[in-house]
């Protein structure tokens, strides 16, 4: 009995190793991520528009209809990236996301406080390697970290109203995302 | 002989119990570290890079974006308020106010995070069109019959959700209590 218990004692254990292992190894393992369905429509380094969702097919599950969205799927091993794009009379946003589809940064229109929204990305690494002293750096330029040397830029711009989508769909043909 | 029996039936359990868990965990949705006002559930973390472990296999598996949380916020309800799953062939009233926000949108999708399928090519709702109350408030029939006013279609479907979208707000990670975030209520009216 002891013996049998102290086995089903192990058993839960290993049980829990399990759980954890699959838990923590699936982001890495998953191939119908995020990621993986931009990138079978997405060239690196340059802004393409995302089909909007219908109920018959959509790119990713949950997207917001109301937003017209692009993405950059950036590649920052060759260097850092600069992005821009004009805001859009609503509103708009960019949001970062990493190779594994979390979220390290997110800005708005309002945040950004200008006509444009414009950045430079670049990892940690090429960060450190900016002259420091730079006045230029400070005041006028907005720099972004990415934890990851590949990921998302995601540019939602809302329409709304449908009659907006037009000038919506405008403001984002002439977002840039393009190495230095 | 009996090592080899107590190794393979500590092994058959450990597999059987730790990828079912797994599995619960990942298809039963995150109850983990989300805030619920009334119906609504949201989970202001996912959007940074504090996002949890459980919500990060989640997000790989369904294929999703979080929204960021420069962005904004999601809320999900699957039910109405007092706990009856949302039915598409019932007539369910949305009213009241949403939390501050510069924008919002209403959406209805289908389990899997579909748009449905309907008449009135409809699926949603931004905080401009909504027709309001001379005070504010506002009133959306969700329901499987064309309705005057904002009626927002569920195609008939058995089961689907709402998501509520607050963009440029200050409901965020901090966020705990519905005074903070006045959500709108989710009745449940007549069914066909």
């Amino acid at each position: 009995m002891i013996r049998l218990t102290l086995w089903l004692l192990g058993a839960l254990l290993l049980a829990g190793i399990v759980h954890l292992a699959t838990v923590l190894l699936l982001p890495r393992m998953a191939t119908q991520d995020a990621y993986a369905r931009v990138s079978a429509i997405a060239p690196v380094n340059s802004v393409i528009p995302i089909p909007g969702p219908t109920p018959e097919k959509a790119l990713m599950p949950f997207m917001d209809p109301a937003f017209q969205v692009s993405v950059c799927r950036y590649d920052l091993s060759r260097g850092p990236l600069k992005f821009s794009v004009p805001i859009s009379q609503a509103y708009t946003s960019v949001s970062f996301y990493t190779r594994s589809d979390v979220a390290y940064y997110a800005i708005n229109d309002r945040a950004a406080g200008r006509r444009m929204i414009e950045l430079d990305l670049m990892t940690t690494a090429q960060r450190a390697e900016l002259p420091e002293n730079d006045e230029i750096t400070a005041a006028d330029r907005l720099i972004v970290t990415s934890p990851t040397t590949t990921g998302l830029i995601v540019i939602r711009a809302l329409a709304p109203e449908t009659g907006w989508i037009p000038a919506v769909r405008n403001a984002l043909a002439a977002a840039q995302c393009r190495p230095q | 002989m009996r090592l080899l029996f107590g190794t393979v039936f500590a092994l058959v359990i450990a597999a059987v119990v730790g990828l079912g868990t797994t599995w619960l965990a990942l298809t039963r949705g995150s109850a983990y570290g989300g805030v619920t006002i009334g119906a609504w559930t949201g989970w202001p973390k996912n959007g940074t890079a504090g996002i949890d472990p459980y919500a990060r296999a989640i997000v790989a598996r369904t294929g999703e974006l979080p929204i960021g949380s420069g962005d904004g916020v999601a809320f999900y309800a699957r039910t109405d308020d007092i706990g009856d799953p949302l039915d598409g062939r019932c007539d369910v009233l949305l009213s009241g106010t949403t939390p501050q926000a510069r924008f919002w949108t209403i959406t209805l999708y289908d389990p899997e995070g579909r748009l449905v399928a309907n008449s009135a090519q409809r699926h949603g709702f931004t905080s401009q069109e909504i027709i309001r109350n001379a005070d504010g408030s506002f009133e959306i029939m969700v329901g499987p019959r064309a309705r005057p006013g904002n009626w927002l279609p569920t195609g008939g479907v058995e089961k689907y959700l709402l998501v509520l979208r607050l963009y440029d707000t200050p409901i965020g990670v901090a966020t705990r209590t519905g005074s903070e975030a006045p959500m709108p209520l989710i009745t449940k009216r007549a069914c066909l």
